[in-house]
């Protein structure tokens, strides 16, 4: 039970409070908690305490945007119209983070990129979930995801980055640097809808 | 030979691949010069009369530094003599503090009742170190723990410009939008007053004044679609007295019966509103993140007002008022007794925010109650502050943007070759968004008689493009890229006469220099390197006579203080950053030169020079 908790207390970092209460209420006094696969999220975190090996589950949204040139084009176009760039300039940053280097604060799965842009970041990422159309989101991910790959950095010509980004192959879903336990990133229908 | 650079750049920064080399400067042939824009009303009159402040607004130097302009002329002039030409080799560290911090530090440190108080970039700490005791040890330290969300909207890194101590009170912003008064003695607020709003894009980051009872505290958020305002405090209880904007109608403006504008283009109904398309002023910036400024002599408050937004001036055809300009205020009231605007209808980012040095000088044979502002688009301004007439105008840096001011009509006279364009490249703009000089402040010695600007000597390439208001988000739609002005040395400290009207010497440096300067009563002018030397020069040569390698770039303003030993002491905040130093201390990639608002394209080398930082370093002669 305790290790349970353990899981869903990181859970609570990505997923607010209600997680935390039903942990809290849960674990301590009505037997076992809810099955894990009830608890809905994203793993955030590349530390899964006492977590030998793992699978990250994807989620079925995300397979259309991988290897999808589309995806990447229009990503970029919104990039822009969304002001996107106004924080991360053209991948490179300036108010927001470089999105151009290899380092994936939150984690580099379409999936997750996804869940920052709807749920915003502590350090300040707006949340834009509601705001902008799920499938729109998706596609700013997979542009953001392209931004370092090396395929588009190769394309860069002088100091403006690539204007035409790579599509974002299935493999980099299998190298993200980290994956969360298994079972504990689902249901993510009904975790993303944004407020 | 090009890809060569590159690639040992490349080696130096771990491996990063991509392009950058530095852009070419731009060439001597592409901008004016003061010969053929410089424009004055009068020949200069230099025996007319002694040029310095009032003894109301620099009285008699106690040896303290309470408020970041020294005092409320703004000469940033220490008196103490000690430290001379001959002596300045033997300055040594005396101590070094870390601030905890390594983002942009842009503070002063200030010393009163032999305590020195230091605030930091975000999260905005607050240190008070004993001066009386020997390593300075800490007396309190005040964590305000302002929205780490803030961070997300503030425009240009996170940084600090400074407190004040008046009456007991260390008194400073947040980037969160708060006004803090701390008990000198205890460290404990006794009053926080939120005044920006950050899901609107507002933060503060400029340095409070205080003055007269009351604080005065303005917003940023020029980038962000942020209508731009100035408050006044009560400075016992932290109560809102009154809030001007600049933008807008009158009344929101504080425009009324008393305002009288020099030039026939400042007058009119509601100006802040009918120069701009319907309902623009509402995201219009204008904002207050620079240097306000104190008149004890006249009773009046200057402050400039920022560019306005979006950049991409295609958006908002009009003058754009009261964006871009200057403001003289009843501090009481806040009523608006005139105004100025350096650069109507702003093009390229020039606010008109940087600061104002209070004097008396000989012009056309009499002498003067002038303000000397050095624009970010390029000129010296001097400005009769009883009724904000322009007396001159010339050029300090690299300008191709305009060609001079009509001291007619007090209008800037635009070039129309380098008038930006929808979705075409315009090339070698001088000077950059960031101005010819920024925020960092000039200092004035009575003793030369001179002006000792730092400042940029930077040009650029720019496109406007089509952007949309989203609340909280950056408002600018233009793509930038900053490169070196003619000569290549990016960064100048240039001494300047403001009576003759000429340049008398100039420091020229690698990268801009982003400190500011304090000169000295021994004859010395300090300033800090964003490669992370600080210096000092002779104010009436240039010389360099000293130098010091701190363990970040300098971006902060320096101070010189006496100590309860009664020597003289030096003291300045290493710490790189700010808009100019994102490459370092910001989660920045040099190859994208559009980063950081384009200046990224012009600062890809600072990493192989320094790393980020935040130190506070006191120096001394043995003694």
């Amino acid at each position: 039970m305790f290790s349970r908790c353990l899981i869903r207390g990181v859970l609570a970092a990505a997923c607010g409070t209600l997680v935390l209460a039903a942990c809290s209420n849960g674990g301590a006094s009505q037997g076992p908690p809810a099955a894990i696969s009830n608890v809905p999220g994203v793993i955030a975190s590349a530390l899964d305490p006492g977590v030998d090996h793992s699978l990250v589950t994807p989620d079925p949204r995300a397979a259309q945007y991988y290897d999808n040139a589309a995806a990447v084009t229009t990503g970029k176009r919104l990039f822009n119209q969304y002001n996107c760039s106004g924080c991360h300039s053209n991948g490179g940053g300036g108010m927001g983070p470089n999105l151009m280097d290899n380092e994936w604060i939150y984690g580099a799965r379409l999936e997750q990129i996804h869940q920052t842009l709807v749920e915003g970041r502590p350090n300040g990422m707006p949340a834009w979930g509601g705001k902008i159309p799920d499938p729109q989101l998706w596609q700013i991910a997979a542009y953001v995801r392209s931004l370092s790959l090396p395929q588009t950095l190769a394309a860069q010509t002088g100091d403006t980055p690539s204007q035409t980004p790579a599509p974002v192959p299935r493999a980099v879903a299998d190298d993200p640097g980290w994956t969360p336990p298994p079972g504990t990133t689902n249901d993510y229908a009904a975790t993303l809808q944004g407020p | 030979m090009r890809s060569l650079a590159a690639l040992s750049l490349l080696t130096l920064l771990g491996g990063v691949a991509g392009a950058q080399v530095l852009p070419s400067p731009v060439p001597q042939s592409e901008v004016f010069n003061q010969d053929n824009i410089g424009h004055a009303l009068a020949e200069p009159t230099p025996d007319a009369g002694r040029t310095a402040p009032s003894a109301a607004n620099a009285p008699k130097d106690d040896g303290q530094w309470t408020m970041p302009s020294k005092n409320y002329a703004s000469t940033r002039f220490s008196s103490l003599t000690e430290l001379t030409p001959e002596n300045v080799r033997g300055l040594q560290p005396l101590l070094s503090f870390s601030l905890n911090v390594n983002k942009g530090q842009e503070a002063a440190p200030i010393v009163a009742d032999n305590t020195m108080y230091v605030v930091t970039a975000y999260p905005n700490y607050v240190y008070a170190l004993d001066l009386t005791k020997p390593g300075a040890p800490l007396k309190w330290r005040f964590a305000p723990s302002p929205a780490p969300a803030s961070q997300g909207v503030a425009c240009c890194d996170v940084v600090n410009r400074g407190g004040s101590v008046d009456d007991g009170k260390y008194i400073f912003n947040t980037l969160d939008g708060q006004t803090i008064a701390l008990d000198v003695k205890t460290g404990k607020a006794l009053w926080r007053t939120r005044l920006g709003n950050i899901n609107i894009g507002e933060t503060i980051t400029m340095a409070p004044v205080v003055a007269d009872g009351k604080v005065y505290v303005g917003n940023s958020g020029g980038e962000l679609g942020v209508r731009g305002w100035i408050a006044a405090l009560d400075e016992g209880t932290g109560k809102l007295v009154w809030k001007a904007y600049n933008t807008g109608p009158d009344k929101d403006v504080m425009i009324g019966s008393d305002f009288k504008p020099f030039y026939a283009s400042d007058r009119g109904h509601d100006l802040g509103v009918s120069s701009w398309p319907p309902d623009a002023w509402k995201i219009g910036g204008g904002n207050v993140w620079g240097w306000v400024t104190y008149d004890a002599e006249l009773h009046a408050l200057y402050h400039g007002t920022g560019n306005p937004g979006p950049w991409n001036a295609l958006q908002r055809p009009g003058d754009n008022k009261w964006t871009a300009g200057i403001f003289a205020r009843d501090p009481s009231s806040g009523a608006a007794h005139w105004f100025y605007q350096y650069s109507p209808h702003d093009q390229h980012d020039y606010d008109g925010i940087n600061e104002q040095i209070l004097l008396d000088m000989p012009f056309q044979g009499k002498m003067r109650k002038v303000l000397i502002h050095f624009d970010r688009n390029g000129y010296i301004y001097v400005i009769d502050r009883t009724n904000g007439e322009v007396l001159s105008a010339d050029p300090y840096g690299p300008i191709n943007s305009s060609r001079g001011v009509d001291l007619k009509t007090g209008r800037l006279i635009i070039n129309p070759e380098k008038e930006t364009k929808l979705g075409t490249t315009v090339h070698n703009i001088c000077p950059t968004a960031s101005g010819a000089k920024d925020w960092e402040p000039s200092s004035f010695s009575p003793q030369t008689g001179l002006i000792y600007i730092p400042h940029a000597n930077l040009c650029m390439d720019w496109m406007d493009m089509q952007v949309s208001y989203i609340t909280g988000t950056p408002y600018v739609g233009a793509q930038v890229h900053f490169k070196p002005g003619p000569g290549g040395d990016r960064g100048e400290v240039t001494a300047w006469d403001p009576v003759r009207r000429k340049v008398v010497w100039v420091a020229k440096e690698q990268f801009p220099v982003w400190s500011g300067t304090v000169v000295t009563g021994g004859g010395l002018v300090f300033y800090g390197t964003m490669d992370g030397w600080f210096k000092a020069v002779d104010a009436r040569s240039g010389a360099p006579l000293w130098k010091y390698k701190v363990d970040s770039g300098i971006i902060g303003q320096p101070i010189s203080y006496r100590g309860p030993d009664g020597h003289q002491y030096i003291a300045v905040l290493s710490g790189v950053g700010g808009w100019s130093g994102a490459v370092v201390s910001g989660p920045v990639d040099p190859r994208d030169g559009s980063a950081a608002l384009g200046f990224v394209a012009v600062m890809s080398d600072l990493p192989k020079y320094t790393t980020a930082g935040g130190t506070l370093y006191v120096f001394t002669l043995p003694h």
